[in-house]
């Protein structure tokens, strides 16, 4: 091609970032074609950005912190968060960083050393799963109280499971409440809510009363069958949301808004 | 919508990027912390109307700076000295380890902007604005910071498996 703007670094990167028009992109393919060695270093630099992209995906669906929601509301924090914080870093990074690798060890060994507690918790994803797949393929009967009485569904639940619930709004993840239940759990009464897509996918909130404070926990992630759970802890109640039409992330991304929209 | 209403709302990235830029959890969430308390005390310097998140990356940048710059032993910021390596393996995917690794090998002015490039997709020119640099030295570091990610991850195979046997 004569005429053609001679090809810088900056081009290469620009590429590979996808930020070219697509006749720029053109000929930076053309002369990729006769040099094996940049095409293929270009090819390194996508995949380790893919790569990249893909390592930290997960945090932007992590619950976050009420500290950093205090803080970006332009609330003072807590004072003991300020001193403990003062301590670390009169400590310096190397010791800090020492001290939170030994954290993240006992932790595991903790963890480890605990297993009837991790046993409790996935029973939670084992029930909601097993309740999802009974009433979700129902066609007629899919819950008991249905969404046109929201107000007494969640005044009779409430007072069965001793909790304040409150149905989540699910409209930005395009799933609306269908309605709910009461079932049995292991130990007491257990509320499930269901919602559905305008396409007919469902999923379930099924929410669990813990008599005695918990240690809350991270979302965590199972499979039974195919129905995928999400589910966590706090310090009075469970939480697992169930569904076997949304994908993964979907079921993430409508656990984060439920956690957001419960939280304490 | 209000400025508080749109800080909450960027927290998640603001966490992604701080995670990827610090290595561990709850020292990348500090970050987040002081960046947004930082912002609040800032707040009259930000013009309405122009990009928040850029914004908020550059106060993120400047807190991270003299962190780095009061906490560091060794005060270098040079681009040619590794940072200390601070975090803990989170997962047991070799691959996932290799590429953490790789990535807290770099030097922090090449790693961020790397990441703000990379996970936040801004464009050089945003990135050049956000860290307050030229945009020469934006391409200059990009490239610098693939060349070595790219050595490391080529070269290191025997490394890493070397050091999970300890």
């Amino acid at each position: 091609m004569a005429g053609e703007t001679p090809i810088s670094e900056a081009d290469l990167h620009a590429y590979a970032d996808g930020r070219l028009a697509p006749a720029r992109r053109a000929e930076i393919e053309a002369w990729l074609a006769t040099r094996p060695e940049d095409a293929e270093r270009v090819a390194h630099y996508r995949e380790s950005a893919t790569q990249l992209k893909a390592r930290y995906e997960a945090v932007l669906a992590e619950p976050i912190p009420p500290r950093l929601e205090r803080a970006a509301s332009g609330r003072p924090r807590r004072w003991l968060e300020g001193a403990s914080r003062a301590v670390a870093f009169a400590a310096g990074w190397t010791v800090f960083g020492a001290a939170l690798g030994a954290l993240a060890a006992w932790q595991i060994a903790f963890t480890r050393q605990a297993p009837a507690a991790a046993l409790e918790n996935t029973a939670i994803a084992r029930r909601a799963a097993v309740a999802h797949a009974v009433y979700s393929p129902e066609v007629r009967h899919p819950v008991e109280v249905g969404a046109d009485q929201e107000q007494h569904l969640v005044t009779w639940l409430s007072k069965r499971l001793g909790l304040k619930l409150k149905a989540p709004r699910l409209d930005e993840a395009g799933m609306s409440l269908v309605g709910g239940r009461l079932l049995p759990g292991d130990v007491g009464p257990v509320a499930q809510f269901m919602y559905q897509s305008d396409r007919g996918r469902r999923m379930t909130l099924y929410v669990r009363a813990e008599n005695a404070p918990h240690r809350e926990t991270a979302f965590r992630y199972a499979r039974e069958n195919n129905v995928g759970v999400f589910y966590w802890v706090e310090q009075t109640c469970s939480y697992a949301i169930a569904s076997s039409d949304l994908s993964k992330e979907e079921l993430l991304s409508v656990a984060t808004m439920v956690y957001k929209q419960l939280e304490p | 919508m209000n400025e508080a209403e749109r800080l909450v709302d960027l927290i998640p990235r603001l966490r992604r990027y701080a995670r990827a830029l610090v290595g561990d959890r709850s020292a990348a969430d500090d970050l987040v912390q002081d960046t947004l308390e930082r912002a609040w005390a800032k707040l009259h310097l930000y013009r309405r109307g122009t990009d928040l998140r850029a914004w908020l990356f550059t106060v993120m940048h400047n807190v991270h700076v003299n962190k780095v710059r009061a906490t560091r032993v060794t005060d270098t910021l040079d681009d040619e000295m590794p940072e200390l390596a601070l975090r803990p393996p989170q997962s047991d995917a070799l691959m996932v380890r290799d590429l953490d690794r790789a990535i807290a090998l770099l030097p922090a002015e090449q790693r961020s902007v790397l990441l703000l490039v990379t996970l936040e997709d801004m464009s050089y020119e945003e990135v050049a604005r956000a860290l307050e640099i030229p945009i020469g030295t934006v391409m200059s570091r990009l490239s610098r910071a693939r060349e070595k990610l790219r050595a490391l991850m080529l070269g290191q195979g025997a490394a890493a498996k070397l050091k999970v046997v300890k």
